[in-house]
């Protein structure tokens, strides 16, 4: 299909790119933390590990501390990343 | 069973069926029925969006299916629930804005109304409503049966009884109230869910004596518990991780996830569903996972997995709390089932009626037909669910991740993919239910992941190749729906 620029793409939709892409971002943020806390301090065997409020210390951090940050992370992006936008039809022809 | 158990659930089933009725006069006062019965009128604010979603996502396995499996497998189960979470924020990012502004555009009531503007093909239309049709239907029956155990076990009356009761109160609701009752009904039972999942948590762990106390129980029991890996050591990491894909990110492509992203009023109530969301979901996955492993230390040796909620409600709790504890999974089955039938009977409706049997319906045609469709597919759903076929049980098992791997590219790159074609979505959607299917009944969890991440990859290579082969077939086509679609 050829951009034959007859029309001006809506503008709004560089705003819904970019939040899907921030989007993206929050969940390889989220796995990440999620996979390196559970594998990394859960591999070694089970007498070896420390515990934090009475959880095994993998748990703790896997599913609590980053389930946490990751709240954080979506409000400080909502904040200051995602864009309000009108959703009314700016012109009906 | 006795009646302080029974009387928060009464209430309960009262208190829904009454904001039925306080939605259905926004159904006879509306001045467009469709997008009021099916769509509240795209009126949904941040907090009714975010429990709608939520409630809607959390099922019967949410609440009792889970933790029983958390139960016996131990931590590594819930670590494997948590990616979950996921879906609080990423549905809503990624549909988001450009969904709720397409669907604006082309006035979308339903996600197939968006899938026939963005593609201009039939074929696209009636496979999309049949999949829907096909595997929601079955969904459907197969959370009522749940419910209707759920009632059987809690108050001792017949399955078939119990089954009625709940059937006659979902169909109440749905009926006269469309979409705006089932949002609201769904935030009391948000709402419902959250509060249960916390009180349950906290009684299983004082009965345990502490978390140290059943931490070091379970530690005596068998090791593994404890560990990622299950308590027979079968959880793989990769195996664990493939959840993202089905549970997680894949969930953009169920559908009656995706018409909630074009129900919402405006940019700040999305913004604030996202917040809301992503909380709600967290704590409720990781709130009923946990208590189905503490309950190990409380009440071992249950040895089924279903049973490990009431069971245990029961034990830890006074009688009347447990009746609100246990009205929690009954409201995640029930706002499941709401959001399904109406989605059901919109494909019907929208999707095949009124776009290829009678288009020139009036309103009040359209009225009366949805409103019997809805309560056709409803007492159907019910006589299936009396004594479920085995054809339905076995669609059962694809209508998740079937779902998701037919629709979440056609949605996906039908918005951010301008050269997606109705070819490359047919071919989606088409590889994706077979080789679901196949991959189900041949090699289950292939290369040890779960199904639907093959299926998911072949549909993605299937819609690029097959959009890129076509490219010029479909080049007329495809420029008027870019302009229609993309210009400002």
């Amino acid at each position: 299909m050829r951009k034959t620029k007859r029309f001006k793409e809506d503008a709004r939709y560089r705003v819904a790119n970019r939040e899907a892409l921030i989007g993206l971002v929050l969940v390889m943020i989220n796995f990440a933390l999620w996979f390196g806390f559970a594998y990394g301090l859960g591999s070694k065997p089970v007498e070896e590990y420390s515990y934090i409020w009475g959880l095994p210390a993998w748990f703790f951090y896997s599913c609590i501390a980053s389930t946490v940050l990751v709240v954080v992370l979506v409000m400080l992006a909502v904040k200051f990343l995602y864009k309000e936008v009108s959703f009314e039809e700016e012109d009906e022809e | 069973m006795n009646g302080e158990v029974i009387i928060p659930l009464l209430l309960f089933l009262m208190i829904i069926f009454f904001v039925g009725f306080y939605a259905s006069k926004h159904i006879r006062s509306t001045s467009n029925f469709l997008q009021e019965y099916f769509l509240g009128s795209r009126q949904l604010g941040g907090f009714i969006l975010a429990m709608t979603m939520t409630a809607t996502y959390g099922s019967a396995s949410s609440f009792v299916g889970g933790p029983g499996v958390a139960y016996t497998m131990g931590l590594g189960w819930v670590l494997l629930s948590m990616s979950q979470l996921a879906t609080g924020y990423f549905v809503l990012s990624v549909l988001g804005k450009k969904f709720a502004i397409m669907a604006r555009k082309i006035r979308a009531v339903t996600l197939i109304d968006f899938l026939k503007e963005r593609y201009q093909s039939k074929w696209v239309v009636i496979l999309s409503a049949a999949s829907i049709i096909i595997f929601l239907f079955s969904a459907m029956a197969a959370q009522w049966v749940g419910g209707a155990r759920l009632i059987e076990s809690l108050t001792g009356l017949s399955y078939t009884t119990a089954l009625f009761i709940f059937a006659v109160s979902v169909l109440v609701y749905v009926i006269i109230g469309g979409f705006r009752a089932v949002a609201i009904t769904d935030t009391i039972q948000g709402v419902v869910m959250f509060v249960g999942t916390l009180v349950i948590l906290i009684g299983t762990i004082i009965a345990g004596g502490g978390i140290g106390n059943i931490i070091s129980d379970l530690t005596a029991e068998n090791p593994a518990l404890i560990s990622p890996f299950g308590s027979d050591q079968s959880l793989t990491p990769l195996y664990v991780s493939s959840f993202w894909v089905l549970v997680g990110v894949g969930v953009v492509g169920l559908p009656q996830v995706a018409v909630r992203a074009m129900s919402y009023k405006n940019s700040r109530g999305m913004h604030k569903a996202l917040i809301i969301g992503t909380i709600v979901v967290g704590f409720i996955m990781l709130g009923m996972h946990l208590t189905g492993v503490f309950a190990r230390s409380v009440l071992p040796g249950i040895e089924v997995g279903d049973t490990v909620m009431p069971k245990i409600a029961m034990e830890v709790l006074p009688n009347w709390l447990a009746g609100i504890v246990l009205a929690a999974p009954m409201a995640a089955i029930m706002s499941t089932v709401d959001s399904l039938l109406l989605l059901v009977s919109s494909a019907v409706v929208k999707d095949v009626y009124l776009n290829y049997v009678k288009p020139e319906a009036d309103d009040q045609t359209i009225k009366r037909f949805s409103i019997s469709v809805t309560a056709i597919i409803g007492v159907l759903v019910f006589a299936m669910a009396v004594k479920p076929p085995e054809l339905l049980i076995w669609l059962n098992l694809f209508s998740f991740g079937g779902l998701e791997a037919a629709f979440i590219w056609p949605v996906i790159m039908g918005l951010y993919w301008q050269k997606g074609n109705a070819s490359g979505a047919l071919a989606s959607i088409i590889t994706g239910v077979g080789s679901y299917i196949l991959f189900h009944s041949l090699m289950p969890n292939a290369f040890g992941m779960h199904t639907v991440v093959l299926p998911v990859i072949l549909s993605l290579m299937a819609y690029v190749s097959v959009s890129l082969v076509t490219l010029r077939h479909h080049q007329e086509v495809q420029a008027e729906v870019y302009e229609k679609l993309w210009s400002a």
